[in-house]
């Protein structure tokens, strides 16, 4: 392209490093992630970026866009990633290929490709998939010492290919959300839960550290400015402010403000998820709103809905209304009393 | 004299690799005199200036080779002594391409001057100056090339005069030497603005990557209480003219109102040098400070007549002056591509870059949008260049309006920071246009409606006129009419017979 106008300079920034840059600011979190629960999830993440690349190039070829630009921009690789993070690192193989298709093919490019998804495409990929396959989709995998062990690097690879009735239930447990939530309906209250449960204490550990990695990987997305501080910061401070009001009122039933931080996917969710800009708000005002009530939203979810973790739905639900938040979000313009 | 520390942050702008040093090192430059001037007859905004020298005369520097036609409209002078030879249509530095009229100057080698005459305005009237201002020629040499004049003129609601010194573009240093050479005279300038203007205060703003300016001003008004210095950070546009009110003073200009009812002007440096040597020297504008710079060998900044030829510049600087070469006019964000290397200098040409090919060649795919909103974060005037894009590109031209599309200085720092690789600004300019356009056709389809409308109306009331005369007319002559005429008759007649019998009946009782 010849540039006949104005500005002739440019910044050295392009789609494909900021995506790069988000893969990158991963990987501090998949390290740990490997290293509490095992090398499934690294299975995961590779099988989702394949299938993610194969067929965003056939749908690329199909809507004759020519694949070589658009498979470099990374945003397929971004999608796959966030999958792959989010759906349990005990799922067989065949999940994250539904997943990761629906992804690409539906939530990406059956709205347009690039640019004009309203969705978050993983967040509609693990909607579907937890609707769909409720029994995989909420099995957990349980820390295991050893994990760069070769048996199990084998359990992983005999689970990623046969499932998990090959290998026996004894490799699950429940999430700490989806713990807490059955004892808790089951009329327990958690000073109790906490202390009976040994097991929780370690699977809280392991939790945390993981999201202090994802919470790393985020801080340098903001020191490069690849992401605003308006989404993530916002998204935490609402989400410790609801939970800590909730644990104020009711300690014995309303869990603390750290545990909703380090817990589910809130780190995943503050720092890469909710900070897709294609489906997310533009203005500073918007993000701040949109950031605002994915957290109310994760929290009623969590603590009142039918399911443990929240974030999903809550991100689709806010996806629909980026528009109004924008419209009604304009900032001033200069000059404009 | 002070240094004012606080600033007032406008949203966003840029920060980009200025390259200024490499054509700051040498001071300004002088070439030889060049074979040929040539001259355009309009180099500012406004009415072209009319020309009042014949072909083949000789004139001297200094002479007025065309007078301004008008108000808003300026002079052209011989930049050096020599003969007219011709005035013909000629390649000119505009962003059309067209040629326009030009008059060619053969220098005579002598540079002899016409009679200077200097102007003692601490003595008479301050109206009477700016009158002979508005012959001098001047121009607003930041390359808005309005005329000084008009500026200067105003009813005592200037108190302030904001100097522009930022020169926020990069590559651009021609202000910058300019005040590091000219100290001197720009404060007395700024003295004599003050005068005119009927201002209280001058304060200069200026980016701070000009140390060396900043010192030598910082030492001239080091006594002066009425002039000071505001440093600003070095963020393009920060010399753009509502911006830089902005960050000096934290008042934003609303649109469509002109600083002047804020009760400031502004002026840049070199415009308030040329009218020091117009009043002190009595020299009109006739030469310009231009900053040869980008591929060339040496870039550099040169003093230079009116009409030289561009490519002497580029020789003289180590380029190549070849057609095929790209060169830019002003700052790399927000100049053009000249159409030739053959263009003579003119008022409003403050740097010329010999173009890298990579700042015209564009090997960078463009993506589709995805939303990040960098261009926002970058844009001075707070608007939402991705919203504007998106209905530029899908011809919504009324929600780009409502989205202030109007309010776009197409400073490109939104296209400068995109991630895509979008040429926002085109898309801008694109959508501008065409909603101008469409006014304009709109206009005239109103004129021509209203027109018609008028017409039909005309032909409708002459049919009802010509309707009514015809019906009067019949009416005069209508049966009503007639038997109302013989009835009065008719009842007259009666009535005498009736007196007729009544008499006789009287009589016969006489």
């Amino acid at each position: 392209m010849i540039n006949q106008q104005s500005p002739f300079i440019q910044k050295a920034a392009s789609v494909t490093n900021i995506m790069l840059m988000v893969i990158l600011a991963l990987v501090p979190g998949l390290i740990f992630y490997v290293y509490f629960f095992g090398v499934g999830v690294l299975l995961n993440v590779f099988v989702a970026s394949l299938t993610a690349l194969i067929a965003e190039y056939f749908v690329l070829k199909m809507r004759k866009l020519p694949p070589k630009v658009y498979l470099s921009d990374g945003s397929a690789l971004v999608a796959a990633w966030l999958l792959a993070l989010s759906i349990p690192s005990i799922a067989p193989w065949w999940i994250i290929v539904v997943g990761t298709l629906f992804t690409i093919v539906i939530a990406k490019h059956f709205y347009g490709g690039l640019g004009s998804n309203i969705f978050n495409p993983a967040m509609i990929g693990y909607a579907v998939l937890l609707i769909s396959f409720p029994a995989i989709m909420t099995k957990w995998p349980s820390p295991i010492e050893n994990s760069l062990s070769i048996e199990s690097i084998r359990q992983a690879l005999q689970v990623f290919f046969y499932g998990l009735t090959q290998v026996g239930d004894g490799l699950t447990s429940a999430t700490p959300l989806d713990y807490i939530k059955t004892e808790l309906l089951q009329g327990q209250i958690l000073p109790d839960i906490t202390i009976r449960n040994v097991g929780l204490a370690t699977i809280l550990t392991s939790n945390q550290i993981i999201s202090l990695a994802y919470l790393l990987g985020g801080i340098v997305l903001l020191h490069k400015k690849i992401i605003s501080w308006h989404l993530p910061i916002t998204y935490l401070l609402s989400l410790s402010f609801i939970s800590g009001l909730f644990h104020l009122i009711d300690p014995n039933n309303y869990s603390t403000i750290s545990f909703h931080l380090l817990n589910g996917g809130t780190m995943l969710c503050a720092f890469f998820i909710i900070t897709d800009p294609v489906s997310g708000p533009t203005t500073p005002k918007g993000k701040i709103w949109f950031a605002f009530m994915v957290a109310i939203l994760v929290y009623v979810i969590r603590v009142f809905g039918g399911y443990p973790e929240g974030i999903a739905f809550a991100v689709i639900f806010m996806n629909i209304c980026v528009p109004l938040i924008d419209n009604l979000t304009q900032p001033k313009v200069f000059g404009h009393g | 004299m002070n240094i004012i520390d606080t600033i007032f942050k406008f949203n966003g702008g840029i920060k980009a690799d200025t390259k200024k040093s490499v054509s700051t090192v040498r001071p300004i430059k002088k070439i030889k005199m060049p074979k040929q001037l040539i001259l355009p007859l309009r180099q500012h905004v406004g009415k072209v200036a009319k020309l009042k020298v014949n072909i083949g005369e000789k004139v001297l520097k200094g002479q007025l080779l065309a007078e301004a036609d008008g108000n808003v409209s300026a002079a052209i002078h011989a930049p050096t002594s020599g003969t007219v030879a011709s005035l013909e249509k000629q390649l000119i530095p505009h962003p059309s391409g067209l040629p326009d009229y030009c008059v060619t100057l053969i220098p005579d080698g002598k540079d002899t001057w016409v009679e200077k005459k200097p102007i003692n305005w601490k003595k008479i009237d301050r109206k009477e100056t700016i009158k002979k201002i508005s012959e001098s020629g001047i121009v607003g040499l930041g390359g808005a090339t309005f005329p000084t004049h008009l500026k200067l003129n105003n009813n005592n609601e200037v108190k302030t005069l904001i100097v522009n010194a930022a020169e926020c573009e990069p590559y651009i240093t021609c202000d910058d030497m300019l005040m590091r050479e000219k100290s001197a005279e720009l404060i007395e300038g700024i003295r004599l603005a003050l005068h005119l203007l009927g201002a209280q205060n001058a304060i200069i703003g200026i980016e701070d990557n000009k140390p060396e300016a900043i010192e030598k001003l910082a030492l001239l008004i080091k006594n002066d209480a009425n002039i000071s210095i505001k440093i600003v950070p070095t963020i393009y546009p920060s010399g753009d003219a509502k911006r830089l009110i902005y960050l000096i003073t934290g008042i934003q200009i609303a649109k469509g109102k002109r600083s002047t009812e804020y009760g400031m002007q502004m002026f840049n440096v070199a415009t308030i040098i040329a009218l020091y040597k117009f009043i002190h020297c009595g020299e009109p504008s006739i030469t310009r400070i231009i900053t040869i710079t980008g591929k060339v060998r040496t870039p550099n900044n040169y003093e230079v007549l009116f009409g030289t030829p561009l490519s002497d510049l580029i020789i003289d600087a180590g380029g190549k002056a070849s057609q095929n070469g790209s060169f830019i006019m002003g700052g790399p964000m927000m100049g053009y591509k000249l159409p030739s290397v053959n263009v003579p200098v003119t008022k409003a040409m403050n740097c010329v870059i010999d173009a890298e090919p990579e700042m015209i060649e564009n090997n960078n795919p463009v993506l589709p949008c995805i939303r990040c909103a960098k261009c926002a974060e970058a844009c001075p005037v707070n608007l939402q260049p991705q919203e504007l894009f998106w209905f530029s590109q899908s011809n919504q031209f009324e929600k780009a309006e409502n989205y202030n599309l109007f309010d776009c200085i197409e400073c490109g720092c939104c296209s400068y920071v995109c991630p895509s690789n979008i040429p926002l600004v085109q898309y801008y300019r694109y959508a501008k246009s065409e909603i101008i356009s469409d006014r304009y056709a709109k206009e005239e389809a109103d004129i021509a409606r209203e027109r018609n409308d008028f017409r039909l109306e005309r032909l409708q009331r002459e049919k009802e006129e010509r309707a009514k005369k015809i019906a009067e007319r019949k009416a005069n002559t209508s049966s009503d009419e007639k038997s109302k005429v013989i009835d009065e008759k008719r009842k007259a007649i009666t009535e005498a017979l009736e007196r007729v019998k009544q008499e006789g009946v009287s009589e016969k009782n006489d």
